[in-house]
């Protein structure tokens, strides 16, 4: 089975279609929107009802915490993602809202475990930035494999009993063949404002079948999604980074 | 599911065990056949055992990552592998001819043997290089040749793919390697810098060269921690009749500091291939090792020393290309001439480390030439060179990064992409003439180049 892994879109709508159209030549058997799909961006309505046609057809979607803090506020978001957040519980309707509120933290397809977040505190979102997260996340679930988000930067770590965790940065195109005997803690990147130094937006497709993660970068129009958010007179910040790719 | 017993007649996943090769204590390799795939074969085993050095497995893991994505003449062909939870094994296309290490009884070899060698082996490395993968284990024992020469690398278990996760960095705190072939940053644990391959095949061509391992055979962290400031004594005066060239060559891969060494494998293959071209420093000559100060330098240097942070990209991407600069001197052209340098003097600016080789054609009108004539064309040929030599002095390069090549030839535009070709240039620079009745004719030499050169042309026009 071929999974598109797609996460952290955050309201940013050229680079969710840019990325959909990506997929669709990848012959995936199934899409997996791996939360925060609001926040940030300045298209958080057109985002949504584009995930709930994607869940229409088939797509499975997680929660994030940009997701739940349209309802709940979250006391450790920074200022900038706290008046984005205000702003887009002030465009989102009773259906919209209605949707991310009842999006799963969690969900496995046999060794796969899919979550916004470490698998360690599902709802607590830790991030997985270095080799320990990765242990601790790869710790906490008997699924040889973990696929998240949240952190914006795309990683991949390699555990295997009693060695050390193995951190490696996927290269765009480049099928990394994952061993079937380790454990493997796979972060996506983001698709709505990488942090990476890269301003395309990240995906990947794990193919499951033949046990390989394919790392993908996708162009789209940040500067369109940077004036976006500034016509909507959210922080400077949250658009000027787009083309930064930080 | 138990492993199964490795013996003559086992059949794994249709391949049946016909004749083991090598029964080392690591891994086993054997003679294979397989309805569906043509041979010979082997079929490379790791024995597992528990408790056993880890560098061995997760080795061959790095193996079966890197084998399958590597292609060409180089490497031998990869056909299957099996899986960790059943039984783990590599099958690839059976190299028939000896390895470097069986002929290694031979040596010293004649100093155009170990150049005629030597380049083959360059030429290897620079492919897989290419490839972004590092061999990182360069030793006679893993270089074989074919019937017609071409070398092949084998074993891939100490190999560093740059897009692909190394499973070894991490795990290990000890240096991996082969000790007599390691090149000092790798003492450090260093996997990231294609110079280390620089320097294990400066130790073969300096064994080829001499009879003798540069450092010997090492044993234990101390021992290892000497190649960080020890110099082995120059092949010259072991081989009082190795060409200055050739020890040339030899010690500016055995650099300590691998800034010091060739930018890239195919520069190194370039001077193997053009001995006369090598320009000589007083290492050409010298018989003595350093002198104890420099070594005292070195050593203090040395005491400190800890993993050196990752080369520069260009370096670990092997990008420091070498550019063919195609130079027609006949009076016609100066200003195309003068053209070509400009673009040579920008290109050179965005890619410092670049190496130019600088070329000119003598058209011959028949390869046949008579005595009589042959005075007369060594005399052209010098002054071809130095007219040549003349061209380039504006652009301000040291020595050791220009080569010229006066070409004798019927037909200049194969002479280029022959040239360019055998030397693994990345780029040609050339001038195109402009109107002439001469291109109407005979067609234009640029467009021909431009069509048939293995690596990008660029072609430069004088302002009319």
């Amino acid at each position: 089975m071929r999974i598109a892994l797609i996460s952290d879109i955050h309201g940013n709508l050229e680079a969710l279609q840019a990325v959909i159209a990506h997929v669709a030549r990848q012959r995936v058997d199934l899409v997996a929107v791996l939360g925060d799909i609001v926040g940030y961006g300045a298209d958080p309505v057109a985002c949504t009802e584009t995930v709930m046609t994607l869940a229409g057809q088939g797509a499975i979607v997680f929660k994030g915490n940009h997701d739940e803090a349209v309802e709940r506020a979250d006391p450790d978001m920074n200022a900038a993602a706290l008046a984005a957040i205000v702003w887009t519980r002030g465009v989102l309707d009773g259906a919209h809202r209605a949707f991310l509120t009842a999006l799963p933290l969690t969900a496995r397809i046999d060794e796969l475990l899919l979550v916004h977040a470490s698998a360690r505190h599902p709802g607590q979102w830790p991030y997985v930035m270095t080799p320990r997260d990765a242990e601790l996340s790869l710790g906490a679930t008997d699924a040889r494999l973990v696929a998240c988000g949240h952190t914006h930067v795309p990683a991949l770590f390699s555990l295997q009993p009693n060695r050390t965790c193995v951190a490696f940065t996927p290269v765009a195109g480049t099928a990394v063949p994952l061993a079937a005997h380790r454990r493997w803690q796979i972060v996506v990147g983001a698709v709505g404002q990488p942090r990476d130094g890269s301003a395309a937006a990240a995906y990947a497709v794990l193919d499951l079948g033949q046990g390989a993660l394919e790392p993908h970068r996708v162009p789209y129009d940040h500067q369109a999604a940077a004036a976006k958010i500034r016509a909507a007179g959210l922080p400077d910040r949250l658009a000027s980074r787009l083309a930064l790719g930080r | 599911m138990r492993p199964p017993r490795i013996d003559k007649g086992l059949v794994l996943d249709g391949f049946t065990l016909v004749v083991p090769l090598k029964l080392g204590g690591m891994a086993q390799i054997w003679e294979v056949t397989h309805p569906d795939h043509p041979g010979p074969l082997v079929m490379k085993i790791p024995l597992i055992l528990d408790g056993d050095d880890p560098t061995m497995i997760v080795g061959f893991e790095m193996e079966q990552m890197i084998l399958p994505r590597l292609t060409g003449p180089h490497v031998p062909r990869f056909v299957a592998a099996g899986d960790f939870a059943h039984q783990p094994y590599i099958v690839m296309e059976r190299i028939l001819g000896r390895s470097l290490f069986e002929r290694m009884g031979e040596a010293p070899f004649p100093p155009e043997e170990v150049a005629r060698l030597g380049l083959s082996i360059a030429r290897a490395i620079a492919d897989l290089h290419r490839q972004n993968v590092l061999h990182l284990d360069v030793k006679p024992a893993n270089i074989l040749f074919h019937r017609d020469g071409t070398a092949v690398l084998v074993d891939y278990g100490l190999a560093c793919h740059r897009q692909l996760p190394d499973l070894l960095a991490e795990e290990f705190r000890l240096p991996i390697g082969t000790a007599p072939y390691m090149a000092p940053e790798q003492v450090l644990r260093a996997r990231d810098d294609p110079r280390s391959d620089i320097f294990a095949l400066g130790c073969v061509l300096y064994e080829m060269t001499t009879g003798r391992q540069p450092f010997g055979d090492p044993k234990g962290a101390r021992g290892m921690r000497k190649r960080l400031w020890w110099d082995p004594p120059p092949p010259r005066a072991l081989r009082p009749g190795c060409p200055p060239w050739l020890q040339e060559i030899i010690l500016r891969c055995l650099a300590v500091e691998p800034a010091e060494r060739y930018p890239t494998m195919a520069q190194l293959a370039y001077d193997l291939a053009h001995p006369e071209e090598v320009r000589l420093t007083p290492a050409a000559t010298r018989t003595a090792r350093d002198g104890r100060l420099t070594r005292l330098r070195r050593w203090l240097r040395a005491a400190g020393a800890e993993r050196p942070a990752p080369p520069p990209v260009e370096v670990q991407a092997a990008v420091t290309p070498i550019i063919l600069v195609a130079v027609d001197l006949s009076a016609d052209y100066c200003t195309v001439a003068d053209a070509v340098r400009v673009m040579a003097g920008r290109m050179l600016t965005l890619l410092p480390g670049a190496r130019l080789a600088c070329v000119n054609i003598l058209k011959i009108k028949r390869l046949m030439i008579d005595e009589s004539h042959d005075e007369e064309g060594r005399a052209l040929h010098v002054a071809r060179l130095v007219q040549l030599k003349a061209w380039a002095e504006p652009l301000g390069l040291p020595a050791e990064r220009l080569t010229y090549h006066v070409l004798e030839s019927t037909d200049p535009a194969h002479a280029i992409v022959t040239h360019a070709r055998e030397n693994h240039v990345d780029q040609v620079v050339m001038g195109a003439r402009g109107q002439s009745s001469t291109r109407r004719y005979l067609g234009s030499v640029s467009a021909q180049v431009t069509a048939e050169a293995p690596c990008t042309v660029t072609v430069v026009r004088a302002a009319a």
